[in-house]
């Protein structure tokens, strides 16, 4: 019986290699075809953002388009920083971006830990609160939120855009609880039996042992910082607090079309860090988001 | 639960103080930054508040003015039309993406990396990016249509074309949902895959009756979260049109218009009713989907 099946799919195979092979080798070729088309959608945005911030404005409207400026115009990017204060916004982003992810990281391990490695009556429900939350859209709370923080005289400060960091963020308290969990028991149960308090497990066992996850948290917030527009544009209308976000978006209605180029280098200059961020993150990236999608 | 909770042990009690403990900066935020706000905005909505005088109860004015509001009507309209499209256009690239590249490819961190890297970038940038791509003048998306011959619509000048022209922008951002579609791929066990191929399935009866049932819980998962984040959609307009909907409120989002009410026309009440006739909308669109979705997605063996 075995040898009959054998010799059946061997035969089937033989007298269909050369067909499979033709077939194959065309589906490969679509393979990569569909590959690259797609590719080149998603890279002529770049190459045209590079293209265009080194322009004079003359070749802006050229017709047809050209891809290479003659001469390549360096200063552009010399007048991003003059024009729109870039240095400025780069500054003020930092000064939110950056205690943003230091709150962040706390926070949500505190609370993930509280979620998943202490046991207490109730806990599951509560999660399941959290994760309610998740589809609350933000433009149902803004109102009051924009009136309670002016109540509190904080337009026009970076405090409504970093204190509500400090105070998790169910994305992220959910992705920790998902790595926490993963851990052995037995870690928490050995620390028990030395003695060790609840904290101290926390910070001297469970946290060195969650850095990959941690660090992925560290990014995204610091990405969401770099990224937001919203919130700065809600809170935040002395020019001279501006972010990047807000003081690219604003060049548009200050400069029009004549000055793209300018624009066009500040957008350059703003993408950059993520983008370098990216490739000296990019397995931490990775994980980080089939982390947070898959488990949903 | 509230018997159980009468006859708490010792070590339950302890626990919950424990637990309560670390969950505190949670407790907080989400007394003060989502009950509070939330039941305020739900008061607000029945309020005439223009926001330099107190809120005045004036019952249900807000929302009967929204029905004969034909802005509101537009707003309304517009953002349907962009999640319509929008959503499953962005699922069906992302997953036909994703099922590609889970086939043996050469080079497959380069591919991910450069369908990736646009859906982390500021939506500021791209917007004022894909802005000058859409110009019919100098543009660059014209001129490649010209090359075989199209000659290019108006884009974000035409109200017919402008709400397009921000679909396909967004398909611009689709590499993030490409990677969890792709690492849910990979997580599809190959003997359920070999399985069918020795049954004689072909690669489309494959993937009809494997690979998207073992994946489906994901794509419900990211079409809701796509569907809420489209109902929002909100910085690329408000960074393309400088927060008008233009050209004649043909890209004004539900969003931009909440946001004109509460922030131009300082009618907090009026912009409170809003946000809740969008919440209605999201909450009502994610049981529909989980309502719709009961049969087709699979819980591994539920």
């Amino acid at each position: 019986m075995a040898s009959q099946t054998e010799a059946l799919s061997t035969g089937v195979t033989h007298k269909s290699t050369a067909v499979y092979r033709i077939k194959s080798g065309l589906t490969e070729g679509m393979k990569y075809g569909v590959l690259i088309f797609f590719s080149l959608f998603f890279i002529l945005p770049w190459v045209w953002m590079l293209s265009t911030s080194l322009k004079n404005p003359q070749e802006l409207v050229l017709w047809p388009p050209i891809w290479i400026p003659d001469p390549i115009r360096w200063d552009n990017y010399a007048q991003a920083f003059k024009q729109a204060a870039l240095g400025r916004y780069i500054i003020n982003t930092l000064s939110i971006a950056l205690p943003s992810v230091a709150g962040a990281v706390v926070s949500n391990a505190l609370v993930a830990y509280g979620f998943s490695r202490v046991k207490w009556p109730g806990r599951d429900a509560v999660f399941g609160i959290v994760l309610a939350t998740l589809i609350l859209p933000g433009f149902v709370t803004f109102i009051p939120l924009y009136i309670i923080f002016s109540r509190l005289h904080w337009i026009n400060t970076y405090l409504p855009l970093i204190v509500p960091v400090f105070l998790a963020n169910p994305f992220y308290i959910f992705l920790l609880r998902q790595f926490f969990m993963g851990l052995p028991v037995e870690l928490s149960d050995a620390a028990r039996v030395d003695g060790a308090s609840e904290l101290e497990t926390f910070w001297k066992i469970i946290l060195p042992l969650a850095k990959p996850a941690l660090a992925v948290v560290a990014l995204f917030q610091f990405i969401g910082s770099w990224n937001d527009y919203f919130g700065p544009l809600i809170y935040i209308n002395d020019t001279e607090l501006f972010t990047v976000t807000l003081g690219i978006a604003n060049m548009r209605g200050t400069y029009g079309f004549m000055n793209y180029a300018w624009i066009m280098a500040a957008t350059v200059i703003t993408v950059l860090p993520i983008v370098i961020l990216f490739f000296f993150a990019q397995r931490t990236f990775i994980e980080g988001i089939a982390l947070t999608g898959i488990k949903g | 639960m509230a018997l159980s909770s009468l006859k708490l042990t010792r070590e339950d009690r302890r626990g919950l103080v424990t637990g309560l403990l670390f969950i505190s900066p949670w407790i907080i935020g989400f007394l003060a930054f989502r009950v509070v706000p939330f039941v305020m905005s739900f008061y607000y909505s029945f309020t005439f508040y223009p926001i330099l005088e107190s809120p005045k109860w004036i019952g249900l004015a807000n929302y009967r003015n929204l029905l004969s509001d034909g802005r509101f009507m537009s707003a309304l309209y517009n953002t349907a039309y962009y999640a319509f499209f929008a959503v499953p256009l962005g699922a069906l690239i992302g997953i036909f993406l994703a099922m590609l590249l889970n086939l043996k490819v050469r080079g497959l961190s380069i591919f991910r990396t450069i369908y990736f890297l646009p859906s982390i970038t500021p939506v500021v940038a791209t917007a004022l990016v894909w802005l000058w791509m859409f110009n019919p003048r100098g543009g660059i998306i014209n001129y490649i249509l010209s090359l075989v011959g199209i000659r290019g619509p108006g884009w974000l000048g035409s109200p017919l074309w402008s709400k397009p022209a921000l679909i396909i922008m967004s398909l611009w951002g689709v590499g993030g949902a490409v990677v969890i579609y792709l690492a849910a791929l990979q997580d599809v066990p190959r003997e359920m895959i070999e399985a069918s191929q020795l049954d004689g399935a072909n690669t489309w009866r494959q993937i009809w009756n494997v690979t998207l049932p073992m994946i489906s819980p994901i794509i419900l998962f990211n079409v809701i979260i796509g569907l809420i984040g489209a109902f929002q959609f909100f910085t690329e307009v408000h960074v393309m049109t400088g927060g008008s909907g233009s050209p004649a409120d043909s890209t004004l989002m539900m969003s931009i218009y909440l946001w004109q009410s509460a922030f131009q026309f300082f009618k907090m009440g009026y912009a409170s009713a809003q946000a809740w006739v969008l919440f209605l909308i999201i909450i009502v669109f994610t049981v529909i989907m989980f309502r719709v979705s009961g049969r087709a997605v699979y819980y591994g063996g539920r």
